[in-house]
């Protein structure tokens, strides 16, 4: 019966938060945007894995003799300085920025989420050790301190994702902190102790599922950040290595053109601000669907 | 008051010891051999040797980061691999380029976040709060760098009404005086070079300042409505106090505790968002110097960046802590009552 009661509540719970999203017309808007961008990004990457070309041009072969063409019927968002078709690299680096935003946060929610839960759950030197660790990573400013990994460890996008991934721990480490000490407290919990469950069975059956939403809502939202900072790495010239399509490198990249031909910043930055934005909207929405409290405003 | 700064004051040097112990671990431990980065892959063995030798990387890393830290203690944060001039001296020449960029920006940023998300709180739900909320959510979700670009494509490809990069036209340049060239040229009653300063400061500033302006103006209109929402805001208006009254004498002042911390936490993010502003404008502080120091691996300058960012970071915390305490009545801190 108990049984039975659970699966009620818990259905009912994610139908209030899927009826919440779509009653928030940015928030589905979101959604859907964030779901076409993951099969372009997944039908370019299998595409490219079988050999054939998806997209209208090659994005990283160019055409000397067809440089810096304006945007026309042939060339939409018009070509870069090596004759590059730029709609075909903007598609295609959404496959970059993608992966680097889900890579980073998986790492970032993963180690965080697992370090934090510890120091909540059994307290003491541990926890304080755990969070004044955590404490000298945010005194510093976390792009800074990714860079700074970059400057260490050379350029490149797997040494990104771990940059990106190794400065949000913290955040993660603390919602999931905070989370466990608030469900640590329940009564069901020391019911969960008397009847004898182990610590690893306490955590994964009643703490991890109750401590799930806050964290949700903190990755979709980090996969925005995440994002930003690949291009901030990728413009600063620490991230992808050329030919390959990433949407800050080929901002950097077109910085020498700004007057000449300022179509080949505008559609790549447009591309981060709208993933970005789709992300952060997204991540408001789930918020509010998950945390009725939030939702007044 | 006083035994609380003091206290956290102390708990400030554990803080910067960790920091410092971890810039120079991820420089000592990820980083590949800096003797091939300096002299070339071309050295010989023994040249690299004997360049490891000079520059104590032989000795045991204990050791090394002992040394680091008595010379950093005593102001020196070692040699650049490139030019071989002092860190601090290439430090402290660009400094105030930093600094001066960033307090215009932050106070943009709060001028304009407070006075939008004061308005959009009363006003809510009307066009200018629709308006300006979605522009701040923009505002967020926008890279730093390409609004730069933007503002340049604009204002200086276009209107021609401001030059593109740099801080002042190379012939005004003051000589001598603080670096902070708007002090100088006021100082130096030289009111052309000000102006001049003024128009290469205004794009940097405001791409600066976007992002922490979009925080803030969000942060405020939240705290406004928290607050308009109060009991006492309806007793205000219920005795008759004209709507400005109520939204200044009472609402807002009960809404800036929030917003003052967002103010403060901003100006320590504003040092990092430095990095790509003056890397876009070519602005001559540290952010652009040490992107050119990353690429080309000279680690003394990017350990002693990073040690003073983290440093100002730290401090810009406590001082908005401290704040906090000075502005709001109700927050006692154990010490007091004890």
């Amino acid at each position: 019966m108990t049984d039975s009661a659970i699966t009620l509540r818990k259905s009912s719970k994610w139908g209030d938060m899927w009826a919440s999203i779509c009653a928030n017309k940015a928030a589905l808007t979101s959604l859907i945007f964030i779901l076409a961008l993951v099969l372009t990004a997944v039908v370019i990457a299998i595409s490219q894995a079988l050999g054939f070309q998806i997209l209208p041009y090659d994005p990283n072969v160019g055409d000397m003799d067809k440089a810096f063409i304006a945007p026309c019927a042939e060339h939409w968002f018009g070509t870069d300085q090596l004759g590059r078709d730029i709609f075909s690299r903007v598609l295609d680096g959404t496959k970059i920025s993608l992966s680097v935003g889900v890579a980073a946060v998986s790492i970032a929610l993963i180690s965080g989420t697992l370090l934090g839960a510890i120091g909540g759950f059994f307290g003491g030197r541990l926890d304080n050790l755990i969070m004044r660790a955590m404490d000298v990573i945010l005194s510093v400013p976390s792009i800074l301190l990714a860079i700074t990994f970059m400057a260490a460890m050379g350029r490149g996008l797997d040494k990104a994702v771990l940059a990106i991934g190794l400065v949000s721990i913290p955040e993660y480490a603390r919602i999931a902190r905070s989370c466990v000490m608030a469900v640590k407290a329940n009564d069901y919990i020391q019911a969960a102790r008397v009847t004898g469950d182990s610590n690893l069975r306490i955590i994964l059956k009643h703490i991890v599922p109750n401590i799930t939403s806050p964290i949700v809502v903190r990755a979709t939202l980090g996969i925005s950040s995440a994002v930003l900072d690949t291009a901030a790495l990728g413009f600063l010239g620490l991230g992808v290595q050329p030919p390959f399509a990433e949407w800050g490198d080929m901002l950097a990249r077109s910085r020498s053109f700004i007057f000449s031909a300022p179509y080949t910043l505008i559609f790549p930055g447009l591309a981060i601000t709208i993933t970005v934005l789709a992300f952060n909207l997204f991540g408001d929405g789930l918020r509010d669907a998950l945390d009725p409290r939030s939702r007044r405003r | 008051m006083l035994l609380y700064f003091i206290k956290r004051l102390l708990m400030l040097i554990p803080v910067l010891f960790f920091v410092s112990v971890l810039v120079f671990l991820i420089m000592r431990v990820f980083s590949p051999d800096p003797a091939t980065i300096v002299l070339g892959q071309h050295t010989t063995l023994e040249k690299a040797a004997a360049w490891r030798e000079a520059m104590g990387l032989n000795e045991p890393i204990v050791v090394q980061y002992l040394d680091y830290m008595y010379n950093v203690l005593h102001g020196d944060f070692g040699v650049s691999y490139f030019t071989n001039t002092p860190v601090t001296t290439e430090l402290l020449s660009r400094l105030p380029a930093t600094i001066e960029l960033s307090v215009i920006a932050i106070i943009i940023a709060s001028v304009v976040g407070v006075f939008f998300g004061i308005i959009s709180a009363v006003k809510k739900n009307s066009i200018i709060d629709n308006f300006t909320m979605t522009t701040a959510l923009i505002g967020v979700s926008m890279p730093v760098f390409w609004l730069g670009m933007l503002l340049i494509i604009l204002f200086s490809g276009y209107l021609h009404l401001v030059p593109s990069g740099g801080r002042i036209d190379t012939l005004m340049r003051p000589y001598g005086g603080t670096g902070f060239y708007f002090y100088d040229t006021l100082m130096a009653g030289d009111y052309e070079a000000f102006f001049n300063a003024l128009q290469h400061a205004a794009l940097p500033a405001v791409t600066l300042a976007g992002y922490s302006m979009a925080i803030i103006t969000r942060m405020t209109r939240s705290s406004m409505l928290d607050v308009l929402h109060q009991d006492y805001i309806r007793t205000a208006r219920a005795k008759g106090l004209s709507a400005k009254s109520v939204i200044f004498k009472h609402a807002f002042r009960n809404a800036l505790l929030p917003v003052i911390t967002v103010i403060g936490l901003q100006f320590g993010s504003l040092l990092s968002g430095a990095v790509l502003t003056e890397t876009v404008f070519a602005w001559p502080g540290i952010g652009a110097y040490s992107v050119q120091c990353i690429l080309r691996s000279d680690f003394p300058v990017i350990q002693g960046v990073v040690l003073i960012v983290a440093f100002v970071f730290v401090i810009m915390n406590l001082l908005v802590d401290l704040l906090y305490a000075a502005l709001d009545p109700r927050v006692k801190y154990a010490q007091e009552s004890a």
